[in-house]
């Protein structure tokens, strides 16, 4: 991987490069710069299939992280890109245009993490939430268990165990 | 409201201009009505043998337990000498089983599929989802109390459920409806406007016709 890393690096200022497994590296690139490194890595490196495209919020760091997660199959090798982008600010640039699959990992992103893909098919349409109107809920200042609190109503007499604790005390609830 | 929904003026091919509102015209807006037992109890009693004796169920999975359905309906697991069967609309079924978790988008779905059954009708509550949300208890997308939304007839504990606990499941469903106690449809129509709250108290983007499809 550190070979194709270092090929790379010759073309386009790349960031940090992590080697996973033989078969597997993630390179941290430039929001400007992902589309020509796409485009680089489609048309003369193989990397034919676009496995995925997620996110991850880095509240402490102020920074979401975009993930595209490249493909090629016939040598059986995949490279994340990483794309670091403004936390207050998430807009990126729609590479729907390279792989028609992106639009709905986009679509998904725009609702569950509030990254907006301006110009993607469909972006602003709901998708698995319908009618949503709070923080999108996959960001990690959205508190999941107090919206539950508040939006449906739970019936009484649920109780949590401790698993060691409960196991305990049925098979040898004379120890306790 | 969904562009379709909306009040609007049409030109027909023939240049004639007309207005639509889609949610009035498609649909009237009457409540549903109870239509409690009619006929002495000897007469009732026969008619709830006939009715637990033909239990067709809506094949609508909603959640994981849909795939415990599955085996029921291979030569192994056999549900078919039950009584029971599959049907692929809700206008031919009575039974619906709600297989686990419900999230808010399949929960529309879901009352819209319910109340296009014809009565009288069942909901059978699958997994510990349907009961007090299963491990999803604390999820900011799904719900927590199936039986705020519909009348449910019995739930059936685990997660998931074997099949062989659904083919237990509906000889206990069958001894609720002989026994002349399955009377959802009623209850439905009878607390209306309770579940119509409850409904779209989660539903934020209601967009249809409260009943009558």
């Amino acid at each position: 991987m550190r070979e194709l890393y270092e090929k790379l690096k010759t073309r386009f200022p790349l960031g940090e490069f992590t080697d996973q497994r033989d078969n597997l590296g993630f390179i941290t690139v430039d929001k400007d710069q992902l589309r020509p490194v796409l485009y680089h890595l489609r048309d003369h490196e193989g990397f034919s299939h676009l496995v995925l495209l997620t996110a991850v919020d880095w509240i402490e760091e102020d920074r979401f992280q975009l993930t595209y997660l490249l493909s090629n199959r016939t040598r059986s090798v995949d490279v994340g890109l990483r794309v670091m982008l403004d936390r207050g600010e998430p807009v990126m640039e729609t590479i729907h245009d390279i792989w028609p699959t992106a639009a709905t990992y986009q679509c998904e992103l725009r609702e569950m993490f509030g990254i907006d893909f301006p110009d993607s098919p469909g972006v602003m349409d709901d998708f698995i939430l319908e009618g949503w109107d709070d923080l999108p809920p996959y960001r990690r200042d959205f508190d999941t268990k107090k919206y539950s609190d508040e939006t449906y109503a739970h019936r009484e007499g649920r109780v949590t165990h401790d698993p060691a604790e409960y196991m305990k005390k049925q098979l040898y609830p004379d120890e306790v | 409201m969904k562009e379709e929904l909306q009040k609007r003026t049409v030109k027909g091919p023939d240049g004639f201009e007309f207005e639509v509102d889609p949610l009035n015209d498609y649909y009237c807006s009457e409540a549903p009505k109870a239509h409690p037992p009619a006929y002495a109890k000897i007469v009732e009693s026969f008619f709830n043998w006939a009715r637990s004796e033909s239990i067709w169920i809506l094949g609508f999975g909603t959640g994981c337990g849909a795939i415990e359905m599955r085996p029921l309906m291979t030569p192994r697991f056999d549900a078919y000498r039950f009584g029971v069967q599959w049907r692929p609309t809700p206008r031919q079924a009575n039974l619906f089983i709600i297989s686990g978790y419900l999230s808010v988008k399949t929960l529309k779905r879901a009352i819209r599929s319910y109340e296009q059954m014809q009565n009288p009708k069942y909901v059978l509550g699958l997994g510990s989802c349907t009961i007090n949300g299963g491990m999803y208890w604390d999820s900011y997308n799904t719900i927590k109390k199936l039986d705020d939304y519909m009348p449910v007839d019995l739930f059936v504990a685990g997660c998931m459920p074997r099949p062989e606990a659904l083919l237990a499941s509906f000889e206990e469903l069958k001894k609720v409806i002989k026994a002349g106690k399955a009377e959802g449809a009623n209850a439905y129509a009878e607390n209306f406007d309770w579940y119509k709250a409850n409904q779209k108290k989660v539903i934020k983007d209601w967009d249809m016709p409260d009943y009558n499809w």
